[in-house]
């Protein structure tokens, strides 16, 4: 579970940006949760702050009850192993093989080589992706290179996957493919994060929508769609 | 760390030297080079001392006594010579031993001993040995002064420019050696630089899904070490090869260089500069990892 009690973030530049105002939120276990709102509204942010990437400038942020701003310094890749995470460009490795991008994340948390040998083809599996083992990034699809994407967000079994635009860059046949495989994930127990701003997605699938409007939270709505947006 | 992680790291190490091929070969070399100059001093130094070391032996004080001084107090002298801080051994000789000694230097079938007979012209002498080159001339100069003491004999001049060579160059190599190494992890630093610039996708998703720092430091460091070992090795192998064809022809053509031959301070030499080199690699990683990688 994670929670956040009137949470700021200022980012002290040449410009004072205030990224987040004064955000409650609090996140169950298992929820599939929408984050919407334009650019700069401070999704980014928010996501950040959940894996620990930045702290907030005051209020607090904790993750089970405990403040993430206080986690000690080595305990903070044990963290983020719990959560999986997706971008929007993807982020492959390019010269590597497609199973060799999600091995590649399997040896970063240290499993065993047998673990990895288990562990990765599975994923790849569960993706719909294991025909394409050794083929490379660029010869894959679009979809296809989101799924690899997203094998190696889970396969380190997280309890948690956040995703950043996952189908900013995906036609909308496409996008409503990955979708599902969020939804699959969910059910399985996951708690999914998508920070978005594709309209028809998320008021199709009636999910609980957070919508930020300069760094405030201006909604939160249990099955909610896009377009009530304050 | 696990077992299987270690394997992960070194693989990724070598991986690191081979993706960048240009700039690893550019580093090695450098090391290779700025290493080998590094030997060619040490070997230089080290011929000196050794050359030194010789001369060192042999080298003691002779100090004639004055011809007239009755035999008791001429060993008197000796025994308090012997006492002097700096002195590690004192003989007297007397002047029938002296002349045994010189036939014995002269190789001569002559029976020098017996053709002087009772004139023998040699004086007696106190011979002694320092603890230090360096106090040589100090001993000598307080001998000449003693009462008795007619002449002070010691390898005046060419021991003391000998030393004063090796110090010299001691020094200058002291001062060479620290502004290669500086250009050393400076390159090195350089290419490690290069390679977390190459692979920040990598370090980025390594980071997000959980690597913990030191797995992401790693294969840098490994990388800096292999960087600095391999233009190591390379130095070590061009330097003891040249070193023995310069020992051959040496030997052949001018015997009479006293040249180091010593195995093991050949030995000792290569192990120093390829753990040096690894040392020099290490840290030029360092500086750059802390520096530019962001964990």
């Amino acid at each position: 579970m994670i929670q956040f009690f009137n949470v700021n973030k200022i980012y002290e530049a040449e410009v004072r940006v205030e990224a987040l105002k004064d955000v409650n939120l609090q996140i169950e276990n298992g929820e599939f949760i929408f984050l919407v709102g334009p650019s700069g509204a401070g999704k980014s942010t928010l996501t950040k702050l959940i894996i620990r990437e930045e702290t907030a400038s005051s209020g607090q942020v904790l993750s089970d009850g405990k403040s993430l701003a206080r986690m000690k310094q080595r305990d903070i890749p044990f963290y983020r192993r719990r959560i999986g995470f997706v971008f929007q460009d993807f982020r492959l490795l390019m010269t590597r093989t497609v199973y060799e991008n999600v091995a590649f994340a399997a040896e970063a948390v240290e499993m065993t080589t047998t673990e990895v040998r288990q562990r990765v083809p599975l994923v790849l599996d569960m993706m719909g992706i294991a025909d394409k083992r050794n083929a490379y990034p660029h010869q894959l699809s679009g979809g296809q290179q989101q799924r690899l994407g997203i094998a190696r967000a889970m396969v380190n079994n997280p309890t948690m996957i956040i995703a950043d635009e996952p189908t900013g860059n995906l036609d909308p046949e496409t996008s409503a493919e990955i979708m599902r495989i969020f939804q699959a994930i969910n059910r399985r127990g996951t708690t999914v994060l998508i920070a978005t701003h594709d309209k028809d997605m998320v008021n199709l699938m009636r999910k609980r929508v957070i919508a930020l409007k300069e760094g405030r939270i201006v909604r939160d709505e249990r099955n909610g769609g896009y377009q009530h947006e304050a | 760390m696990r077992l299987s992680s270690l394997g992960y790291v070194a693989r990724d190490g070598f991986r690191n030297i081979w993706r960048n091929k240009i700039m690893s070969i550019a580093s090695i070399s450098t090391v290779a080079i700025s290493l080998f100059l590094l030997g060619c001093v040490w070997l230089f130094v080290a011929n000196v001392n050794n050359m030194v070391f010789n001369v060192e032996s042999e080298l003691e004080i002779n100090a004639y006594v004055e011809q007239d001084l009755p035999r008791e107090t001429a060993q008197a002298l000796a025994s308090d010579i012997g006492a002097y801080d700096g002195v590690a051994s004192v003989e007297f000789i007397p002047k029938e031993e002296g002349i045994l000694m010189l036939e014995n230097r002269f190789g001569t079938e002559a029976d020098l001993a017996g053709t002087v007979g009772e004139n023998n012209p040699l004086p007696d002498m106190i011979q002694l040995k320092a603890t230090n080159p360096d106090l040589v001339p100090v001993l000598a100069e307080k001998l000449t002064a003693m009462e008795g003491i007619d002449q002070v004999r010691y390898g005046q001049g060419m021991v003391e420019k000998l030393l004063k060579t090796a110090d010299w160059l001691e020094r200058a190599g002291f001062i060479g050696l620290i502004c290669i190494s500086i250009a050393a992890i400076f390159l090195i630093s350089t290419s490690i630089r290069v390679t977390v610039f190459a692979r920040r996708d990598e370090i980025t998703i390594m980071r997000l899904v959980g690597a913990t720092n030191w797995y992401i430091r790693w294969p840098f460091l490994i990388e800096g070490m292999l960087t600095g070992f391999f233009g190591a090795l390379l130095a070590v192998a061009i330097l003891v090869l040249g070193y023995n064809k310069l020992v051959i022809s040496l030997m052949t053509n001018m015997s009479f260089i006293p040249i180091m031959t010593d195995q093991a301070t050949l030995l000792l030499l290569g192990r120093n500069i390829l753990l040096y080199g690894a040392g020099l690699g290490i840290v030029g990683s360092f500086l750059s990892v802390f520096r530019y990688l962001r964990v």
